[in-house]
């Protein structure tokens, strides 16, 4: 294993070695609204991610972070280019996806873990299989990932009985209960305090590490992205682009302490360099 | 908390209390005459002793109301389903539904029995046209509040629209569907007894009809009496329901445990 930080935090491309391809995006653009009212949401972007990946996008706010998430799971269309994912079109919905926004969105009329259970519900092959293992296997599995994220005797409360945190770590086992082979997660510790978010994102290390998904993780965070992500891609301003694209090869399990490390803290520098010049340079524009 | 709690209801008991003694005690002051406002002891004595033949109407105007309740509640759901998914169907549709809520429903009974004749069947009908409204707006209101995240999230998954209205849109419409129905049943009974004042020679509403115009007063009053004891209980029916159905809706003030 790599245990020094590699140095390719410059523009070039990153090779996604022998690693199947996850998600493709060839020349994708998406503008929303028709004639004059056309907002442009994304400009032509090329992004290949490869399997078992774990990608942070960054950029200033509005720049098409959520769009390049939404276009994965197949809940905008492209306006020009193809968006694969899985080997397939999105529509096709060759793998699975699970996913977590800023708002955990908890069913308050179900217990946590009928709520982490709901993805079984809807998706294949587990679907069918529900009402037989609902209350044997599927629940066993539902209270092994809550285990694993420290709510271990939680399963049968009621969301209104957990606390942000608590919900926020809930809301990561529902996304990766039905073993989603991609996870795509919008700010998901956007709204927690600094120490929750710090032991969530050992949490989420830990999570990856054992399920090996392929992430594609929104954030504004930049030490959020530097602990968490293998690779980190920077956006520029609205219409959004990728400014940069680079490694970022620290040893994990990385911890908390090692976000304070000269490495890791020049790495931040230049991510913040770079979205402050996307951020002037847009203002610029505009004026 | 439950302290205070019988307090209130014995408060509400005795104010019940204290209006019938009153009034009483008001009719025997004034000597008022029974032919105009009989006294409550009266009026239970008639309920009492008329109640043989009161009893086969309580029963057609109950079951008048429950028919016309349970049609109406079918059609609230599916027309509230319908136009509570989609936001365009929502606004096209609501001018339409505030006309037709807003003619008085006494105007369509002399319609209904130009239709179906006079008895049941306009009972029935003014009770479903009266009471099928609150159903549908708080249908369509509770499926068009459903967090946009949590159908993305659902999305993704691959869910099917019937998928996200069965498992989030439909639970989450039930503490506004049950608020709905405890106005909903008020109304159809309102509509029943309606259209049996105007139109029918069975029912309670027909009963009080044709009480007053014997001049037995105190039996009309009897009629009002059951029709208070009817609506209450049927309030309280789906009050109850609705407790044990959409309790997590209501715990907000809940101690949180350990």
């Amino acid at each position: 294993m790599r245990m020094q930080p590699t140095s390719n935090f410059s523009g070039e491309a990153v090779s996604a070695g022998s690693a199947p391809i996850a998600i493709e995006l060839s020349d994708t653009s998406v503008t929303f609204g028709r004639g004059t009212r056309a907002v442009p949401a994304l400009s032509t972007t090329t992004l290949r991610i490869a399997d078992g990946e774990f990608v942070a996008l960054v950029g200033p706010s509005g720049c098409g972070k959520s769009t390049i998430l939404r276009l994965v799971s197949g809940l905008v269309q492209p306006s020009t280019g193809v968006v694969i994912v899985g080997g397939r079109e999105v529509a096709a919905r060759a793998m699975r996806v699970g996913m977590a926004f800023q708002n955990p969105t908890m069913l308050p009329w179900m217990t946590i873990e009928r709520n982490i259970m709901l993805p079984l519900k809807i998706v294949e092959p587990f679907r069918s299989q529900f009402r037989k293992r609902r209350k044997t296997e599927f629940r066993d599995k539902a209270n092994a990932l809550l285990e694993q994220v420290g709510l271990k005797g939680f399963g049968g409360r009621f969301p209104w009985q957990l606390s942000g945190g608590m919900l926020q770590r809930a809301n990561l086992c529902r996304a990766l209960i039905h073993e989603p082979r991609l996870l795509l997660l919008d700010e998901p510790f956007g709204a927690l305090d600094q120490f929750t978010r710090e032991e969530l994102w050992s949490i989420l290390q830990k999570l990856w590490m054992t399920h090996k998904p392929t992430v594609l993780l929104v954030t504004h965070d930049l030490r959020e992205a530097g602990f968490l992500a293998s690779r980190i891609c920077v956006m520029s301003a609205r219409p959004g682009r990728i400014l940069d694209d680079s490694h970022v090869g620290f040893a994990r399990p990385r911890t908390v302490a090692m976000t304070f490390e000269p490495d890791f803290v020049a790495l931040n520098q230049k991510l913040r360099g770079m979205i402050v010049d996307a951020r002037s340079a847009a203002q610029e524009g505009a004026a | 908390m439950s302290g205070l709690d019988i307090r209130q209801k014995g408060w509400s008991a005795a104010l019940i209390v204290l209006f019938f003694v009153a009034w009483e005690l008001f009719c025997l002051m004034t000597g008022m005459s029974d032919l105009v406002l009989p006294r409550p002891s009266q009026i239970l004595v008639t309920l009492v002793e008329r109640f043989p033949v009161l009893w086969p109407h309580i029963i057609q105007t109950l079951a008048t109301t429950m028919f016309g309740f349970v049609l109406g509640v079918a059609l609230g759901v599916v027309l509230g389903a319908f136009i509570g998914v989609s936001k365009t169907a929502y606004d096209t549709a609501y001018p339409l539904l505030i006309g037709f809520s807003s003619i008085p429903k006494v105007a369509v009974v002399p319609i209904f029995v130009l239709w179906f004749g006079s008895g049941t069947v306009p009972a029935v009908l003014t009770a479903l046209s009266i009471c099928f409204f609150p159903i549908v707006v708080n249908i369509a209101t509770g499926l068009a509040t459903t967090e946009p995240e949590l159908e993305d999230v659902l999305k993704a998954l691959g869910a099917s629209k019937f998928d996200i209205l069965w498992n989030v849109g439909l639970p989450r419409t039930m503490p506004f569907f049950f608020a709905s129905l405890k106005v909903a049943i008020s109304y159809a009974f309102v509509g029943a007894v309606l259209s049996e004042t105007v139109a029918s020679n069975r029912g309670i509403g027909n009963v009080m009809m044709t009480a007053s115009s014997n001049f037995n007063v105190p039996l009309v009053f009897a009629g009002l009496f059951v029709l208070a004891g009817l609506g209450v209980a049927l309030y309280v029916v789906f009050s109850l329901i609705e407790g044990k159905v959409t309790g997590w809706a209501t715990r907000k003030n809940d101690v949180i445990a350990t």
